[in-house]
């Protein structure tokens, strides 16, 4: 039939080391197909990506290989075959972790995300799933209707379904590549600790550049408009006026910044409350009083403007603490959408109180 | 860790429930266990409400209100009336999780 791997991307082209036929496991030759060879070796590009994933969104986008059955070391009709995502992160994780193992990887059409996300979206489902085993025609060539998928991937994968659709049996894998070996050691049996989730601070660190970098898209704006507030006067744009009085904001806006996006989530279980929006306050208050304390402007003195900054900067960083539970392996929707009923109003009230402050203040000055 | 109390809909119905044990074997929170052989919703506070068990569970025994659950995708959820979305860059791009 046709050739998987003829016209593939630059990603899937590095790590392909031969093509290799499966006919040679083929018990029915007109049915065969094509798998890239693929070894469990990284190389500086594939390190390079691990990083560059976790700074860059439009990086990550594409970060993708060809969907598709691959082939690890040298495997035949009897070896295992693992499941995975065309996530070239987590395709790359998977073959590293089997170093030693000749296994077959089958890489589904997630778009490029990564298991646990794409389950969730439905992208790594049951469907895809059934599509790719007949697409790949597995039951030709092997001698076992077995598929490891990861324990994750059991968010959009119903394996009764899998089972019953194409006669794989599914084994739900450990969560953690790093565990597969023991996994496969044990006879594909799990232990509790293979199958729990993690947030370690490491991993917490990891997450945070997705919140930092674009806090601080939203920071540009946010300086544009301090910046022309305090720099409006009656004679037009002053310049030494914006910065004199817009400094103070500035500095409070990045302290509630590192303060929402940064220094919650890595110390989200020694802050007190369950609540983000809660921690991200205490945070948030705990950062912007020394920023108000050290900045010893004349504009400080002015008690609209402090309320102003006490009410606004302590909720912003509560606001951005809490996006981070789209990050967090824990919390859950109904909890987001508990919190998001007080925190909402209580956002949008205090932007505007401290809105029609500065807006006083303004009057008050002219 | 531990999010909100009494926040997640995990629902367990024990009568339909014929131990075969999938959830325990996908919950990646150890929110199932088996007490005296049979399963036990241990602490309903660690459900992340991923919807894995009530996927997998073949006789109907766990429903769940699985979704996205970044606050931003809830308040474009709010906002639209529809279900929490993770669409939340300015491009369509689904890039937060």
């Amino acid at each position: 039939m046709h050739n998987n791997f003829l016209n593939v991307s630059r990603e899937t082209k590095m790590m392909i080391n031969e093509n290799i036929n499966v006919l040679d496991f083929c018990k029915k030759p007109e049915y065969f197909e094509t798998a890239g060879r693929v070894s469990s070796y990284w190389s500086w590009a594939d390190y390079f990506g691990s990083i560059n994933c976790r700074i860059s969104n439009s990086f990550r986008m594409k970060y993708k290989i060809e969907a598709g059955l691959y082939a690890l070391g040298e495997p035949d009709e009897n070896s295992d075959v693992f499941v995975s995502a065309n996530y070239k992160l987590s395709f790359n994780i998977l073959r590293k972790a089997l170093n030693g193992f000749s296994v077959w990887i089958l890489a589904l059409d997630t778009k490029g995300i990564n298991v646990w996300c794409a389950a969730g979206k439905g992208t790594f489902g049951t469907k895809e799933l059934v599509n790719s085993i007949k697409k790949a025609k597995l039951g030709n060539f092997l001698n076992h209707r077995h598929i490891i998928v990861p324990q994750l991937g059991a968010v959009g994968v119903n394996a009764d379904a899998v089972f019953k659709q194409t006669g794989f049996k599914v084994h739900f894998g450990p969560v953690y590549a790093k565990d597969i070996k023991d996994y496969l050691k044990a006879g594909k049996r799990k232990t509790s600790k293979m199958r729990k989730v993690n947030f370690s601070i490491l991993e917490r660190v990891i997450l945070t550049p997705m919140e930092i970098i674009p806090a601080f898209k939203k920071f540009f704006i946010f300086a544009v408009i301090v910046l022309l507030f305090f720099g409006l006067e009656p004679a037009g744009i002053l310049f030494k006026n914006a910065w004199e009085s817009g400094m103070p904001f500035l500095l409070l806006g990045l302290a509630s910044i590192i303060a929402g996006t940064f220094i919650t989530p890595v110390f989200l279980p020694f802050i007190p409350f369950h609540s983000f929006a809660l921690k991200g306050y205490i945070i948030g208050v705990l950062a912007v009083i020394p920023v108000i304390l050290l900045l010893n402007v004349p504009e400080q003195r002015n008690i609209l403007i402090l309320i102003a900054e006490m009410i606004f900067f302590p909720a912003a960083s509560s606001y951005l603490a809490l996006q981070f539970t789209g990050s967090t392996s824990y919390t859950n929707m109904s909890g987001v959408k508990k919190e998001l009923k007080i925190a909402l109003p209580a956002y949008l009230i205090s932007a505007a109180i401290s809105f029609i402050l500065l807006i006083i203040y303004k009057l008050y000055r002219l | 860790m531990k999010y909100l109390k009494n926040a997640a809909s995990l629902n367990f119905i024990q009568e339909k429930c014929t131990n075969c044990l999938l959830c325990i074997d996908v919950c990646p929170h150890a929110v199932f266990s088996l007490q005296n052989k049979k399963v036990r919703v241990v602490d309903k506070d660690l459900c992340m409400e991923c919807g894995a068990c009530a996927l997998n569970c073949k006789y109907g025994a766990l429903t769940v209100n699985s979704g996205v659950g970044c606050a931003l995708g809830v308040i474009n959820g709010m906002i639209t009336g529809g279900a929490p979305s993770c669409d939340c860059s300015d491009s369509s791009s689904v890039d937060c999780c």
